[in-house]
């Protein structure tokens, strides 16, 4: 029961926190974003251990290994198709008024 | 002369583990990938975010009250949940049935608000095929709202088994199934409402 509601509370306070840190203006705006993602990872975390109970008991070795691997093929599918689709998104050409434009010796 | 190196084997010495040990991993295993198809729902918003397509931005739609008691109410169903594992664990029928039903009531308010939310959406003509970016967030948190669902209903019938086969050990690995998917649920939600929501309004 302890332990649940050690969870709860860690998990309402970075809540709190990220809904605020979305909403002021007191941090520098562009680590905003890295911000909001280091507190959803504690979540993450605290969630994963207080509620799942992913816990390093020898039990719980396979557990820990297969999130583990479930996380670094999350990790490829969004961080490769951020890369591949920004890449893309460079090499397209521009859109037609640009060119005509830009074809206008 | 039992010594302390004496009185447990390793695990790889003491046989196959437990069933509830191995019903938890298996499920475990699905769950994460459950999260890997999230993760590709995930992959595609974030690279579509911008093609709003001369439509409303994500800033411009989102209501940050709604999406915050959307969080609180799920995350203290997820301690509900907690709480009937723990009924679950030391056989209090009438405890579990209690927390059962906060759980489901709290798990159908999210429900509630996220209908209205794209109800209301969809009447401002922010609907799927208005843009590329709509398409993506309805997809996204839609099917999160479609396994919060799924869930009610396992809920329900785990609540029937307990009336009538009472706590047996195969009723009791269910169980702990569907509190692995029900908190599970909620890490994919804190992803949800910081990605999609709290990074949505920063223009």
């Amino acid at each position: 029961m302890l332990v649940y509601t050690i969870g709860l509370v860690l998990a309402v306070i970075l809540t709190a926190t990220s809904f605020w840190v979305a909403n002021t203006s007191l941090l520098w705006a562009p680590g905003i974003p890295l911000g909001l993602a280091v507190l959803a990872i504690a979540q993450m975390g605290v969630h994963l251990v207080f509620f799942l109970h992913i816990t390093t008991g020898p039990d719980n070795t396979n557990n820990v290994l297969a999130l583990a691997f479930g996380v670094l093929i999350v990790f490829l599918v969004v961080v490769g198709s951020l890369w591949i689709m920004a890449n893309l998104n460079d090499n397209m050409m521009p859109p037609p008024e640009l060119m005509n434009l830009h074809m206008q010796h | 002369m039992m010594s302390v190196t004496d009185a447990l084997p390793s695990a790889s010495e003491a046989g196959p583990a437990p069933k509830r040990i191995v019903v938890a991993y298996g499920f475990w295993i699905f769950l994460l990938s459950d999260i890997v198809m999230f993760s590709a729902l995930f992959a595609a918003y974030a690279v579509l975010v911008r093609a709003t397509a001369g439509g409303p931005t994500g800033a411009q739609l989102f209501n940050q009250v709604s999406v915050a008691i959307e969080t609180a109410c799920l995350l203290a169903s997820s301690y509900t949940c907690g709480l009937m594992s723990l009924a679950v664990n030391s056989r209090r029928r009438a405890a579990t049935y209690f927390f059962a039903v906060v759980t489901f009531v709290l798990g159908a308010a999210f429900l509630a608000l996220e209908i209205r939310e794209f109800a209301d959406m969809i009447a401002r003509g922010a609907t799927p095929q208005r843009s590329a970016f709509l398409s993506a967030f309805f997809t996204l948190v839609g099917c999160h709202g479609l396994h919060v669902t799924a869930g009610l209903v396992w809920l329900a019938v785990m609540m029937a088994q307990v009336a009538i086969k009472g706590f047996r050990a195969s009723v009791e690995r269910r169980l702990l199934c569907f509190a692995l998917f029900w908190h599970a649920l909620d890490i994919i939600w804190v992803w949800l409402f910081t990605v999609v929501y709290l990074m949505g309004v920063r223009p």
